[in-house]
């Protein structure tokens, strides 16, 4: 199966071992990420101001991309997938907006494209049995907590991808891998986003509070699906001993037998992961 | 402190750019408060999210000086939970456009600590640069 594929600025750097992971799990399973040929940054952010046609240029000329490669995309990040998502069902709804943005862009794109997270792939498309069927590695005895954070879910009338207040997408996919989800309250709650840039001390209270909450209820890993997540998590930890904070397809890449290249975990994590699993082999 | 309550500023030219830009019905909110019991940041925040739109409510514009609207980290667990689906985020983002707009700029990462921007993804720099800055 062939599914255009956006992977978004960050993806292509900073979380470049998610794209790694992802791109490796997704040609195990039978799918072929096929990147957009032409793309750029989605604006990291969905803008909420009505009046401004403006902003929401970047990701409609993505959508356009996709409606010529075959009207579907699949996204990893977190946010990318929030973007485009949003975006889609505001030109879907607003036929003055998609065509005033046609008029500056000169490109006329029609409303068409379905805006799919990899998750979703998964669940829908492989199922959660045919994804159990081709680990190799069952990740035994591993209790790893599923961070689903803010825009992966919400708002759910536009999303839709699972139930905003208890999900339970990547608990399956856990489970599926032979893990143990690990339940916790703070799963939902927000890790700061932005907030980030602008008061790191606040980002990192909301950061302390849901790390604490995974560790109390036992976590070894917390799994997410958005980098922005896994930086703030992740950064406020370095230089203790911390939780390692990693994306789902890294864990799907452990248990599908993937070579360790494929797990995308050499950089970009603070805590490193890696012991966790080169430890299980041993076992 | 005294506070004027008059059908003068609940029609007033900023709530009707309020309504505009956020493109929410205000008296739509009848004050429950979920969003305020659910809001992640609202420990840091001087008024408390259901505080903002009541003042939004009443066109009171010194709303527009508070810290609220720009800690809110546009989470959305608030309007996942209203029960009247008022899209306080939007509202959020309508009073920080205004600002905006007249030439406030909240973000200076001359302030970050050097190795915290050495480090950001570009996700983080990209997104907070459009909801702080013009």
């Amino acid at each position: 199966m062939q599914i255009p594929y956006y992977p978004g600025c960050t993806l292509s750097t900073k979380a470049a071992g998610y794209d790694r992971s992802g791109r490796a799990v997704a040609e195990a399973l039978g799918i072929e990420l096929v990147e957009l040929e032409d793309w750029q940054c989605c604006g990291a952010t969905f803008p909420l101001a009505t009046d401004n046609s403006l902003s929401l240029i970047a990701p409609t000329r993505i959508l356009y991309q996709a409606e010529q490669a075959g009207e579907e995309v699949a996204a990893l990040c977190a946010i990318c997938y929030h973007v485009l998502r949003r975006t889609q069902t505001t030109l879907q709804r607003d036929e003055e907006m998609r065509e005033r943005i046609a008029w500056f862009t000169e490109q006329e794109y029609q409303g068409r494209v379905r805006v799919l997270h990899f998750l979703e792939l998964v669940r829908d498309r492989v199922g959660w049995d045919g994804l159990r069927e081709r680990v190799t590695r069952p990740l035994k005895g591993l209790r790893a907590a599923p961070y689903y954070g803010c825009l992966l879910l919400r708002p759910f009338d536009e999303i839709g991808l699972d139930d905003p207040e208890s999900p339970t997408i990547i608990h399956d996919l856990i489970r599926a891998l032979g893990a143990e989800p690990v339940d916790f309250p703070y799963n939902i709650e927000c890790c700061g986003s932005y907030l980030t840039v602008k008061e790191p001390q606040v980002s990192e209270v909301l950061s302390a509070d849901i790390v604490a909450s995974a560790q109390e209820n036992g976590a070894q890993v917390i799994v997410t699906a958005c980098p922005l997540c896994q930086f703030n998590l992740d950064y406020p930890q370095r230089g203790v001993e911390g939780t390692p904070v990693v994306y789902f397809t890294q864990l799907m890449a452990v248990a599908l037998g993937l070579p360790e290249e494929d797990w995308g975990m050499d950089e970009g994590h603070y805590t490193d992961p890696r012991p966790l699993f080169l430890r299980e082999e041993g076992e | 402190m005294r506070v004027t309550i008059s059908l003068d500023k609940i029609r007033s030219e900023f709530v009707r750019e309020v309504e505009e830009i956020s493109g929410e019905d205000l008296l739509s909110c009848n004050q429950c408060g979920k969003c305020s019991s659910g809001c992640p940041v609202a420990r840091a925040m001087d008024l408390l999210p259901s505080q903002v739109i009541r003042m939004a409510q009443l066109g009171m514009e010194e709303v527009l000086e508070s810290e609220t609207i720009w800690i809110c980290a546009s989470c959305l667990t608030c309007v996942t939970r209203c029960p009247k689906g008022v899209d306080l985020p939007r509202l959020m983002e309508a009073l920080r456009e205004i600002s905006l707009r007249a030439g406030v700029s909240e973000l200076d990462l001359d302030k970050l600590p050097k190795e915290l921007v050495d480090e950001l993804p570009q996700l983080a720099i990209v997104g907070g640069f459009r909801k702080y800055m013009k």
